[in-house]
């Protein structure tokens, strides 16, 4: 049987750690409140951008510009975003399994595929077992803004121009509500056409060709690097809310499990108490019985 | 007589407009265009400029900068850096900030500064024409 003071240490070292776990709830709400406004009025442009995108790419010549190219899927990149802290549940470990499964499909079409990453969860997983990575950037959530996408989409862009790779994915938490993340696999390069994009084609979109002011050329050189930055930038925002949904989901569970793990704990205690109470009685009354 | 057609206005920050209007007059970076309904497809890029839009008799202003837009017949989508609505600008705000552009540009400096500086005047004197406007016509 455990000592009553072992047990008082241990309400107290649970009480220490639901402290915590209330404290990381709270700032985790506070920072999703934030993310979450970045990340709902991010989605609109992001969204128009990705369907004018599409309609171009139906449009216009492939040859256009090295960005809307189709070559062979040969050689695949896959993107993985994490986050750069734990303690937000089944976040990383969603993403993890979701790209090695990927990985895997790729690998059995006979595809060689390159992992860039973000977030040092991700790269540390997949370091320790030696996974080819092409590209890390970590500890870019603290003060997330468009530059760290201008930064990954540029490279990633560059990359894709020099043909490092053919296809490019990208595994990512998506925002679905406050306490709910959905683990994503979207394809970046090369564009598809709107129909898989789930976007409604727009009408008139087989024939007729676009005005364009200025030259096609101009516009495109312009448009489609905007076009991955602004993807990119939505995506680091969704992982940034979700990353923060899940980190409150999962810190508020653990406040919960501390809190009947006190419970029952306390409850021992006092039983322990009790019984060595009672004991000690009978002690002394059995002592007085025998003076008589 | 053309109907109406759906004007989206998004920015980075927000989706700032989404509206059926009967006409669209928005600054392409080789000169304004006008859109009505059932316009060919067309896509441009925009310059720091005055995007007007109307409804029945009513027209409404709205300062842009830089951006894209893409017409197709039903439908106009103005994909801005930058986009306020006329009501929403702070005149005193414009205001200082025309001087301090103008201040800045007479001090000279690097090409490159320079430039800037003529970029923000514009941005400001633009910002200051339709914030003023939009008050005359609130007194009216």
């Amino acid at each position: 049987m455990p000592s009553l003071q072992s047990l008082r240490r241990k309400i107290a070292a649970f009480k220490n750690t639901q402290k915590i776990t209330k404290a990381m709830k709270m700032v985790a709400a506070a920072k999703l409140k934030r993310s979450q406004d970045r990340i709902l009025a991010a989605r609109p442009y992001a969204h128009k951008m990705r369907g004018v995108l599409s309609n171009l790419s139906q449009r216009v010549n492939r040859s256009a510009h090295p960005l809307l190219q189709k070559r062979e899927g040969k050689k695949v990149e896959v993107l993985v975003v994490t986050s750069d802290r734990g303690l937000c549940g089944g976040f990383n470990g969603n993403i993890v399994r979701r790209s090695t499964e990927f990985v895997r499909q790729c690998e059995a079409r006979g595809v060689a595929v390159h992992l860039s990453i973000v977030g040092r969860k991700g790269r540390d997983y997949f370091r320790r077992r030696a996974w080819p990575i092409r590209q890390e950037w970590t500890g870019i959530f603290d003060k997330l803004s468009f530059e760290h996408a201008i930064d990954i989409g540029g490279d990633l862009t560059d990359h894709f121009i020099q043909g490092t790779f053919d296809e490019l994915y990208v595994v990512y938490n998506e925002f679905k509500s406050a306490i709910q993340q959905r683990v994503i696999v979207e394809k970046l390069f090369p564009v598809d056409a709107a129909s898989e994009f789930g976007v409604a084609p727009v009408e008139g979109a087989a024939g007729g060709g676009y005005l364009y002011e200025p030259g096609e050329a101009e516009l495109l050189d312009v448009l489609v690097p905007k076009h991955f930055q602004v993807q990119t930038y939505r995506i680091l925002l969704e992982s940034a809310a979700a990353e923060h949904g899940a980190r409150m989901a999962a810190m508020d569970g653990a406040t919960r499990n501390a809190g009947q793990l006190i419970k029952k704990v306390t409850l021992y205690y006092n039983k322990t108490r009790q019984a060595a109470i009672t004991k000690e009685l009978m002690d002394i009354v059995g002592g007085a019985e025998a003076l008589k | 007589m053309a109907g109406k057609f759906l004007l989206e206005v998004v920015t980075p920050e927000k989706l700032l407009l989404s509206q059926q209007v009967d006409e669209v007059i928005a600054p392409g970076l080789e000169g304004d265009f006008g859109v009505l309904s059932g316009h060919c497809h067309f896509l441009s890029m925009l310059r720091i400029g005055e995007l007007r839009y109307r409804v029945g008799d009513q027209i409404d202003h709205m300062a842009v900068l830089w951006g894209y837009a893409e017409v197709t017949p039903t439908r106009v989508t103005v994909m801005a850096e930058i986009a306020e609505k006329a009501e929403d600008i702070d005149v005193e705000r414009a205001t200082a900030k025309v001087e301090e552009a103008e201040r800045r540009l007479k001090q000279g400096g690097l090409p490159s500064d320079v430039k800037e500086a003529q970029i923000s005047l514009e941005k400001a004197r633009l910002r200051k024409k339709i914030a003023e406007r939009a008050r005359k016509v609130a007194r009216a």
